[in-house]
């Protein structure tokens, strides 16, 4: 199973870091529409929090390629950790459960 | 799809925060029930190819792009419950360190983009699976269940800033599904494309078929 792992965080890696830099920048479907419905405006300069890499692009590193390759390998090895962490989290409350009965 | 900061008002998105963090908060209920050893990396790997895949907007009609869900081809191999706590961790990283989705919408996008799919197009799946049977009836199920899970996620976010009076149901909806169909059907080639290759490589890994 070990191997099954590290082929598919390999796979999601590939992605994220070689492929993420070629993405289409074409606006996506609900911004294509609040732009031609006009309430794009209604979401400018809203933003609650600002995030350290915004966009998908590592800031102050000038080429845009590099920029998002690095923010896709940040990116998904964050979420892998993340998800993981939270399941072993998630199954730790069940041993303790099980101690206390 | 990702709703930004300033498209929900104030009744929306709390509404929308209050259900996804009660569903959320199901789900663990859920998984913590049947969580196995071998099931956590596989929900991180899972977390990690729709984060790396969400970054990969491809283009459709028109001068749009769009890019996976993944919230219908989680809940195929990991089941909803788990499904559901992969896309919300994706969405919630999404948000704090990418600035994809504003904090105030981000409960209506988890709904929206995981939610939905995990739950719904995860029962279309299984209808469809079950109806058509064996590995056909997996391929099929999973590429319907995706295309109708963006569709849902379209449907939801138009229905968002309806009630949001951001902009009317009736002109909001239209465009939305229109691009989103063609979207769905990248979704469904993607599903359908991942399901394939672990059918070959690794069946037993898809959630709860029977064994043959």
């Amino acid at each position: 199973m070990k191997k099954e792992i590290l082929i598919g965080l390999l796979i999601a890696l590939t992605i994220g870091v070689f492929l993420s830099p070629f993405a289409s920048s074409f606006p996506d479907g609900l911004e294509k529409t609040a732009e031609d419905l006009h309430f794009l405006n209604k979401g400018e300069g809203k933003e609650v929090i600002t995030s350290p890499i915004p966009d998908y692009a590592i800031p102050g590193i000038s080429n845009e390629g590099l920029a998002t390759a690095g923010a896709g390998l940040v990116g998904t090895l964050i979420v892998f950790g993340a998800v993981y962490g939270l399941g072993k989290i998630v199954q730790g409350r069940k041993e303790n459960q099980t101690k206390s009965f | 799809m990702h709703i930004p900061d300033g498209f929900l008002d104030a009744k929306v998105w709390t509404t929308m925060s209050v259900v996804t963090g009660g569903t959320a908060g199901y789900a663990i209920k859920q998984v913590n029930k049947k969580l196995g050893e071998r099931q956590i990396p596989l929900m991180g790997v899972m977390g990690a190819f729709i984060f790396a895949a969400q970054m990969i907007n491809f283009p459709v009609a028109g001068g749009t792009s769009g890019h996976l869900l993944g919230s219908a081809l989680a809940a195929i191999l990991l089941g909803p419950w788990s499904a559901i706590l992969v896309t919300t961790a994706n969405f919630i990283i999404q948000c704090l360190l990418f600035q994809d989705g504003g904090l105030t919408a981000l409960g209506a996008n988890v709904f929206n983009m995981g939610i939905l799919g995990c739950l719904v197009g995860y029962a279309i799946y299984q209808g469809i699976r079950k109806m058509v049977g064996g590995d056909k009836g997996i391929i099929i199920g999973a590429g319907v269940a995706a295309w109708c899970s963006v569709m849902l996620a379209a449907t939801g976010t138009s229905l968002a800033l309806a009630f949001s009076g951001t902009v009317p149901l009736n002109v909001v909806i239209v465009p939305m599904l229109a691009i989103h169909a063609l979207v769905g059907i990248g979704e469904a080639v993607i599903t359908v494309a991942a399901v394939q290759y672990i059918l070959k490589v690794r069946p037993d890994i898809i959630y709860d078929v029977p064994k043959v």
